[in-house]
């Protein structure tokens, strides 16, 4: 695990160094701050950012190194505020829209509106990535879903804020148009729908950029811009100071009801705990008492149904309800778990579910015994839970499993994996035996096999936006506890617990959101 | 027959007026409550809240804050005293404390002036006729001849008698202008010659005086009392030959390097000259006290209760102001000549609102922290400011007295050195550091006293502070990055809780910029949270790079970093000091500036955290947006507006006349234009930054 561990980190390392040196010195040159740079600047000093996706985009796009998806994506603390910031990369492909790019950009946006984070854009893009305009322009959750989800995340009261650091063209222009307060840097920013070639192109009008889309233009004239900055920095002030105004839009973070302990045993052991190879058991409880406050874990049912641990615990001293798994999944053990999920939907208590599932049991005995039925609780259980969700996939993730322990298609607030997880339909060497059975052509079998083990690492599934990153076990803790504290802001504002917004949208009676003048 | 003890006394005051404010008049008010006398006191509208006024049992308002319209206002002083009831009337040192007529209005309203008779005042106000009177009393005085007679050969004759060298200064002499000092009688015509012409030429009158000269010149001065039946005594001798501005800056009593023989002719003349005007309550006989041939003169006399009067009580165990009372009320002197003692050493020092470094120009403004070394019998104090107090552009800017006693001189003055290390102000500049390095200078530990010791040792008093140490700035770091973590609760989220933290193997460093008082240059200081309250810290300078690894380092108050450094356990006091909110008027990037103050080993070191590049441009925006008017450059009184709307001004030319500190300053126009309205007027208090006049420039230099 330690070697997993290193390794993850230096993918981190690389991914955080964004584009080629040589964009970076041309950037510099130009008086601006590069992106993490505007970042740091954006966050109150001392104060954790929990970032999202490092690893998107990772070996996906064949000859191209595309690092984070050329975006920055994360909930960090601005003005006391807890908001989801999203920061073009313009060192990466000058900041343009790759599909992945977009699913990292829409992904945040999500985060941002379930838990009613306010959003900062920190925009310098060329728009769409033109050779992947098929991949990008569209469908539902393409390009055009940013837009959407700006209008409708202003309409519900989350505040959209929005700082052109350079340009912002086509569609990239949207971003800072849609936004209920915008900062534009002037001789650096620029918005506009066209830019001059094709202005030339489609009028014959001949025409600068600065004339075109400039900050002072945009501040005096057009009234696209609200306030004007000198440098990036003043700008990224100015945007500090507007969420210092939000004053009652968005929701309310709360601090927690008890008061946090460290737990009583060192994080530093998981790597001795849990193995690289999926195949050999741990007993969850040892992850669990690394992981809760004062490593108190009052379990329930804990005789019954034994290959799932179901219990009552805290972190950073948010009362949660772990799911978690000690081995394949038996009838018991679904309806177990089906049964603490009640209680916690009861009690509006949140849900953390620690993977490691290799599926529902299988084979005769099982199915007489209605282990489909069982199984189905489960997942019902789990899609209908009225309490934020949290994943871990500490193991593997396979089959029916990935449902009932609340997979990406369940939509937990965040999920999240170690860098040992697997996720597949089931285990490589299983499916190519399956397939073994089933094909009639088996030289393609032996590089199934080969092909299905690379699709079932973390890595791969990261790349893809699968989960919201992945994380070393020992920040498991504080990540769980940053997310845990951002799911209970929504009680704040809706009254109630886990009542979340739905995601279609018919109007709800909010109104309209902020328009620009 | 014994006399029951205090039978034939006659009873103190029962009420008193202190027609003063600031340290003395604390320091009075002091007094009279340990005796059981009510105080009255007096304040000007800028005093309304100082300390003097919390201490008095009765305070009552005189006027605006100039001290001609409240504190010198004999008039509303006496009303106050009639109104009140007081018996008598303490005038401290400075205002009315040596205005005869004040002392006559009184007597003549049937109140008591604690000080001497209106008479000796007078007689020792005047230059020449307290020196007619000393002569006729046997007291020396410097040899000199100021006769009418200018003829060459009798100027020559008299610096002949009373021996080389000599002084020639100009009668109407100020400045150095017509003043000469010749060694030997061969030098005396040519540098007389020349003297007069200068003299000629600066003051249109060519006549001379000619005095001994004294090379070693100490300042050394007796402090007399004397009660209504005409007993006069001597509590010794005082040193305050250190002087800055020709005013003192550091006293001790007894002078060092004083032979027993000395002190006792000292004392004697003193007695003599006091004697000599039927002096009564407490005085001081200065002296001009030649270092070679220790003989003394007389120089002046001081009817009043003097500044460094505590280093006498230090050192005789009296208390001056009820020996004051005693005498007012017509009680004997508390103590014979033989009775008062004569024990161990006292140092005062002045804690003056002053730069050293610029000349000990006087500085204005809030008293933004203070704290003071431990009081106890070795170690007082004496203030009438506490933090949060202004020290205001009307009065003196002197912020408190800083006393010590010890066993000898040097155990004095190791204390003195020890308490000035621990004396805190920030919000003005203040001499603290200046003084410490007068307390540690090898000529005055020995004693080697005189009034030209700060020109002669300057370039040791004033060490080179453009280099700070990379802990200083590691402790700004520290500070810095600490004074802004979240505030955390026992229930706190881990947004807060949890500091900068970062995940998957990335490190959180807080970078901050800093920049040095004098210089430019940034260094720039990263402070990189490790675990568990511990730090790495890493400062960059221009030429070198140190590490801190491993600090241990927490806030135990907005204004104390605790950490450990380099394996040493600080408490370090940092106080920050935020620019004024007015425009700059200087230099750009150090008026937008906010200072650390660092007291940090005996010192205060201030670091600068320069403002943001836009902020700096901003400010320069505004400078040029005003280039066109004529701005305050400090908090002052506005003596004379020279020009109206409408005028027509040359480049050069004079606008506006400032005081601020007793000292003006004229604003000039810096080029020719046309004045577009005035906004101020003769007599006002304005405040630094404030347009004083709008001119319309014909072209704009910037």
């Amino acid at each position: 695990m330690d070697a997993l561990v290193a390794d993850l980190e230096s993918k981190l390392e690389g991914a955080r160094q964004g584009g080629s040196s040589k964009a970076k010195v041309k950037m510099k040159e130009k008086g601006k701050l590069l992106p993490r740079e505007r970042l740091l600047r954006l966050l109150d000093p001392n104060t954790p950012f929990l970032e999202l996706s490092q690893l998107a985009a990772h070996d996906v796009y064949p000859g191209e190194h595309i690092p984070g998806a050329g975006i920055i994506t994360g909930v960090g603390q601005i003005a006391g505020q807890q908001c989801v910031v999203v920061i073009n990369d313009a060192t990466v492909k000058g900041g343009s829209y790759y599909p992945l790019t977009v699913k990292k950009h829409l992904r945040a946006q999500e985060i941002a509106k379930e838990n009613g984070l306010p959003c900062v854009y920190l925009v310098e893009s060329g728009g769409a990535s033109l050779p992947n305009q098929a991949n990008v322009f569209p469908d539902r959750d393409h390009f055009g879903r940013i837009f959407y989800n700006m209008a409708q995340m202003s309409a519900l009261g989350i505040p959209q804020i929005a700082v052109v650091h350079g340009i912002s063209v086509a569609g990239g222009a949207y971003v800072p148009a849609m936004a209920d307060e915008n900062i534009i840097v002037a001789n650096q920013g620029r918005i506009f729908l066209a830019g001059p070639p094709l202005v030339r192109a489609a009028t014959g009008e001949q025409v600068d950029e600065e004339t075109l889309g400039g900050g002072l233009m945009h501040s005096s004239e057009s009234g696209v811009t609200d306030h004007l900055a000198r440098d990036d920095e003043e700008a990224i002030s100015i945007a500090r100071g507007s969420i210092g105004d939000l004053e009652g839009a968005g929701n309310v973070a709360l601090p927690p009801p008890y008061k946090p302990e460290d737990p009583l045993y060192p994080a530093s052991e998981l790597h001795g705990i849990v193995g690289t190879d999926i195949r050999q058991a741990f007993d969850m409880r040892d992850v669990i008492a690394r992981t809760v406050d004062g490593s108190q874990f009052r379990e329930f049912k804990p005789d019954y149904g034994t290959t799932m641990v179901t219990g009552f615990a805290r972190i950073h001293g948010y009362p949660v309800g772990i799911v978690a798994n000690n081995g394949i999944l038996f009838s018991p053990s679904a309806l177990k778990a089906t049964h603490f999920i009640e209680l916690c939907s009861q009690r509006g208590i949140p849900l953390l579910f620690l993977v490691n599932v290799t599926g529902y049991m299988v084979g005769s005995k099982a199915e007489k015994g209605g282990i489909a039925k069982d199984g189905a609780k489960m997942v019902r259980a789990v899609a209908c839970a009225d309490v934020p969700k949290l994943t871990v996939i500490v193991g593997g993730s396979f089959g029916a499993g990935n449902y009932g322990m609340c997979g990406r298609a369940y939509q937990p607030r965040f999920l999240w994996m170690w860098p040992n997880a697997k996720v597949s339909v089931m285990g490589s060497g299983q499916l190519s035996q399956v397939m073994n059975t089933v094909s009639k052509d088996p030289t393609q079998h032996s590089s199934l096999k080969d092909e299905i083990e690379a699709q079932s690492t973390a890595y791969y599934a990261t790349a893809r936006l699968w989960d919201d990153g992945i994380i070393r076990p020992t920040d498991t803790r504080d990540v769980v506890g940053l997310g845990l504290a951002i799911s209970s802001r929504q009680r704040a504002s809706t009254g109630g617990l886990g009542v979340r917004r739905g995601l279609s949208w018919d109007g709800e009676g909010r109104g309209m959101g902020i328009f620009r003048m | 027959e014994v006399p029951e003890p205090g039978a034939d006394r006659i009873p103190l005051f029962d009420k008193i007026l202190i027609a003063n404010r600031g340290e003395i008049a604390c320091r009075v008010i002091r007094t009279a409550k340990k005796l059981g006398i009510k105080t009255v006191a007096v304040y000007s509208e800028v005093d309304k809240d100082s300390l003097h006024v919390r201490m008095a049992d009765e305070a009552y308002c005189i006027g605006p804050a100039p001290s001609s319209e409240s504190y010198l206002r004999a008039d509303k002083i006496i009303d106050i005293a009639h109104k009140t009831g007081a018996q008598a009337v303490h005038p401290g040192y400075g205002f009315l404390s040596e205005n005869s007529g004040f002392a006559e209005r009184l007597a003549e309203e049937g109140i008591v002036f604690i000080g001497p008779p209106a008479s000796a005042i007078r007689s020792m106000g005047s230059k020449s006729e307290s020196k007619d009177i000393m002569i006729a009393a046997d007291v020396p005085c410097v040899p000199g001849y100021h006769g009418e007679a200018q003829d060459t050969e009798t100027l020559l004759n008299a610096a002949t008698s009373m021996g080389f060298p000599v002084l020639i200064k100009a009668v109407l002499g100020g400045g150095g202008k017509g003043m000469r000092i010749v060694d030997s009688e061969e030098e005396f015509v040519e540098a007389l010659e020349s003297a007069r012409r200068e003299a000629k030429k600066a003051f249109g009158d060519e006549r001379v005086l000619v005095e001994s000269y004294i090379e070693q010149p100490r300042h050394v001065e007796v402090q007399i009392f004397g009660d209504q039946m005409g007993n006069v005594v001597s509590l010794w001798e005082r040193d305050c030959s250190v002087q800055r501005r020709h005013q003192k800056i550091i006293e001790e009593a007894p002078a060092p390097g004083l032979a027993k023989e000395t002190r006792a002719d000292l004392s004697a003349k003193a007695i003599a000259a006091a004697k000599a005007v039927k002096y009564v309550g407490a005085g001081t006989v200065e002296f001009i006290f030649d270092n070679e041939t220790h003989e003394f003169y007389f120089m002046e006399m001081n009817t009043r209760l003097q500044v460094e009067h505590p280093i006498t009580e230090m050192i005789t165990g009296q208390d001056l102001v009820e020996w004051q009372l005693e005498v007012a009320a017509g009680n004997p002197l508390p103590l014979k000549q033989s009775e008062i003692p004569l024990i161990g050493h006292a140092f005062e020092a002045r804690i003056y609102a002053e730069n050293p470094r610029n000349n000990f120009l006087p500085d204005v403004g809030p008293l933004l922290h203070i704290s003071t070394p431990a009081t106890n019998s070795a170690v007082r104090l004496e203030q009438g400011f506490e933090q949060g107090s202004n020290i205001e552009v009307y009065y003196d800017p002197m912020i408190a007295k800083l006393i010590t006693h010890g066993r000898d001189r040097n155990e004095a003055l190791r204390i003195l050195r020890k308490a000035l290390e621990e004396y805190q102000i920030v919000g003005v500049a203040t001499n603290i550091e200046f003084l410490h390095s007068l307390a540690s200078h090898p000529a005055f530990i020995s004693g080697e006293v005189e009034t030209g010791f700060i020109s002669k040792h300057h370039a040791e008093l004033f060490p080179d502070l453009s280099h700070i140490q990379p802990e200083l700035y590691a402790l700004a770091g520290l500070y810095a990055a600490m004074r802004d973590r979240p505030h955390t609760e026992p229930k706190s989220t881990p947004w807060q809780s949890i500091g900068g933290k970062r995940f998957g193997g990335e490190q959180y460093e807080r970078v901050i910029p800093f920049q040095s008082e004098s210089g430019d240059v940034i260094t720039t200081v990263r402070v990189i949270p490790i675990s568990g309250g511990l730090y790495d810290i890493i400062v960059s300078m221009p030429t070198s790079e140190d590490t801190f690894k491993n600090v241990e380092a927490s806030l135990s108050d907005p204004a104390t970093l605790c950490c450990v450094l380099n394996g040493a356990t600080l408490q370090t006091t940092i106080v920050s000091q935020l620019p004024p909110p007015t425009p700059p008027t200087g230099s750009v990037s150090n008026a937008t500036a906010e200072r650390l103050h660092i007291f940090h080993e005996g010192r205060k070191t201030t670091i600068l955290i320069p403002a943001p590049k836009w902020l700096q441009e901003k400010g320069k925006d505004v400078l040029k947006a005003a280039k066109g008017g004529i701005r305050a450059p400090m908090p002052s009184l506005v003596v004379e507006v020279k020009v109206s709307p409408g005028d027509k001004v040359e480049r050069g030319q004079a606008i506006v006349i400032l005081e601020s500190m007793k000292t003006e300053t004229v604003l000039r126009a810096d080029s020719a234009g046309v004045v577009k309205s005035v906004g101020c007027k003769n007599g006002e208090m304005v405040e630094e930054g404030k347009e004083l006049v709008e001119i319309e420039f014909e072209e704009i230099e910037v």
